[in-house]
């Protein structure tokens, strides 16, 4: 996979998938937005883990709920790179409860920072993405919860369903000017979100997962870059789930 | 330049047809636009003019002489 000439912008790029998708982007050659909106410094060591094997990255601090700040972020990413093809919406969070104790404000913010921040980033990129007339890859990063839902996630399930029908539409409206939209589904990855989750619901989980183990970020990672590269140019509107099998 | 002058330099740019095929009575479906065509159209006016084309104002756009009358208006 060769992105070398393409400029990505990652969104919560500091941890987790996000930042080994980062990696692998900028591995390929790409120049890389690492957003972030609140840890800092590991951003920053993510660009400078880019920058040890030659890699190209800035960073950029920018809560993905304020339509405002992702404008900022896009019109960065062109100052400083002089265009932008790639985008992968990955920022999420997660407040989980059974929906008897689900309060408005853990509602509230999973729906905008999971739903409405891809609907702002994509926003703001896609005037500039338009003008290029060069095409563009937008992958969005769903959940498994979002197809088979889970018990305590109806947020966050609502959420990720909602990233999944609107990576179908957008894909639509955008086939004819050779933007493919795509969305990845992760089963359970270990990352500091599912660290959370007791032994015994990880015990629980292992046993339905076919390969036998956890996913890694740079599983999804790995999946992400196909569908930024040239490789998935005929895939478009699709859901890849990734996830060990666990959903089947 | 007239303003009909760069509106149809602007639309045989961005839609990629002959300027002298653009009279102010051809309609965008004379020259086969879709919809992302016209979202293209206008942000590029918008560039050009210095102004912000609303999305009913967008809707009462057919031809190419509503665009010109429309911006004629506003400049």
């Amino acid at each position: 996979m060769d992105l070398k000439g393409r400029t990505a912008i990652i969104t919560g790029a500091s941890r987790g998938i996000g930042r080994a998708t980062a990696i692998a982007i900028a591995r390929a050659g790409a120049d890389v937005v690492i957003n972030y909106s609140s840890s800092e410094a590991q951003a920053a060591s993510v660009k400078e883990q880019i920058e040890e094997f030659g890699g190209s990255a800035v960073i950029f601090k920018a809560d993905v709920t304020d339509y405002r700040q992702c404008e900022a972020m896009v019109k960065y990413a062109i100052d400083h790179f002089n265009k932008i093809d790639i985008l992968i919406n990955n920022a999420g969070i997660t407040r989980d409860n059974l929906l008897a104790r689900m309060k408005a404000e853990e509602w509230r913010e999973v729906i905008d920072t999971n739903l409405t921040g891809i609907y702002n980033c994509c926003r703001a990129i896609l005037r500039p993405l338009l003008k290029q007339k060069n095409g563009g890859r937008i992958v969005n990063i769903a959940s498994v919860a979002g197809i088979y839902g889970n018990s305590g996630q109806t947020n966050y399930a609502a959420a990720k369903g909602g990233v999944i029908a609107f990576t179908k539409s957008l894909a639509k409206e955008l086939g004819s000017r050779n933007i493919t939209v795509n969305a990845v589904a992760p089963g359970f990855i270990e990352t500091e979100m599912t660290d959370t989750l007791s032994g015994k619901v990880k015990e629980e989980v292992l046993s339905r997962i076919a390969l036998g183990r956890f996913g890694k970020p740079e599983d999804i990672a790995d999946t992400v870059l196909f569908l930024a590269s040239s490789a998935s140019a005929y895939i478009t509107g699709q859901i890849i789930v990734v996830d060990g099998s666990l959903s089947m | 330049m007239s303003v009909e002058n760069k509106v149809k330099g602007i639309i045989a740019d961005q839609l990629e047809v002959g300027i002298d095929k653009l009279t102010l009575d051809t309609t965008f479906e004379d020259i086969d636009a879709d919809s992302l065509d016209i979202v293209e159209l206008v942000m590029a006016l918008e560039e050009e003019f210095d102004l912000e084309i609303s999305d009913q104002e967008i809707e009462n756009i057919k031809t190419v002489g509503d665009i010109v009358r429309y911006i004629e208006s506003k400049v």
